[in-house]
């Protein structure tokens, strides 16, 4: 059951996205290109996905549980810190120059296109370094 | 550079989507719906019992493309004006971003942002002006 939801899930977000024009980069680096060849289209995405969560998150955590699971697993952290907001600017480099963020090009897999499969290659292999890097200084900082 | 067509009804539809997504997968299983936070649990699991419902997810992500097909008898137009090297170092960066800055567009931009984060709004201000600038830099200052 909770496969099955889960897959549901995915599936809605993934029809979203293919239709939104959030996996497609030229569309995605125009939309940030005020200065030249610009598309707003994705105020609209971004519009639409948060007017429906916002209003389906409080309509839902009315709730007790969610259906599949005891409690509702929100992060709680308000920290702003020098993580958050460093690792937040060298995302923003990456989808610049990419123009791939991580939800946009996860659903275009679906196309087959070699484009697609190189950057998310290459994002797999920054998500396991950054974790690696974090596992040491954890370490490190346990040590001393 | 490749010129895209303003597409607010059909962008609008998808952020629709991707929002009724994020509600479905919290009533469900009390998830919020970060693309980052699911493809790391699946290539660096942190615990067994998660990694099922986010391989049903991403399973259900990537036949997102093929939906749409079914529904309006197009794949989704993946174009990309950047070079294969940018991609993948594009790729790597947005990994190591993402991982320290504890979410990316799906995660903070719409399912924080939605529940009023501080944290992901903060976030999102980071990433959408870091991701402004490189796109200006890379297209109007070393390519114009």
């Amino acid at each position: 059951m909770r496969l099955i939801l889960s897959y549901i899930g995915g599936l809605i977000f993934g029809l979203g996205i293919s239709l939104s024009g959030m996996a497609n980069p030229a569309k995605v680096l125009n939309f940030f290109d005020i200065a030249g060849s610009w598309d707003p289209s994705l105020i609209f995405v971004m519009g639409g996905a948060l007017i429906v969560t916002f209003i389906g998150y409080r309509l839902v955590m009315r709730r007790e549980a969610p259906v599949c699971d005891k409690q509702f697993h929100v992060p709680s952290s308000r920290t702003i810190d020098a993580k958050l907001i460093g690792g937040s600017l060298v995302f923003g480099v990456g989808w610049g120059i990419a123009g791939f963020c991580p939800g946009g090009a996860l659903p275009a897999i679906g196309t087959g296109s070699v484009d697609v499969l190189v950057f998310c290659a290459a994002l797999v292999v920054g998500i396991l370094l950054a974790k690696t890097l974090q596992t040491r200084a954890a370490a490190n900082a346990h040590n001393n | 550079m490749i010129e895209t067509a303003f597409t607010p009804y059909q962008s609008l539809a998808g952020g629709v989507l991707i929002g009724l997504a994020a509600v479905f997968l919290m009533a469900t299983m009390g998830r919020v719906f970060g693309a980052t936070g699911i493809l790391a649990g699946i290539v660096a699991p942190s615990s067994s019992s998660d990694l099922g419902w986010r391989l049903a997810l991403f399973l259900g992500m990537i036949t997102g493309p093929a939906a749409m097909l079914l529904l309006t008898g197009e794949m989704p137009a993946v174009q990309v004006p950047v070079s294969m090297p940018m991609l993948a170092v594009g790729g790597v960066i947005v990994g190591v971003g993402v991982t320290y800055g504890s979410g990316c567009t799906s995660g903070h931009g719409v399912c924080g942002m939605a529940r009023l984060s501080p944290r992901s709004i903060a976030a999102t201000l980071a990433f959408m002006f870091s991701t402004g600038v490189t796109v200006y830099v890379i297209r109007h200052v070393i390519g114009g």
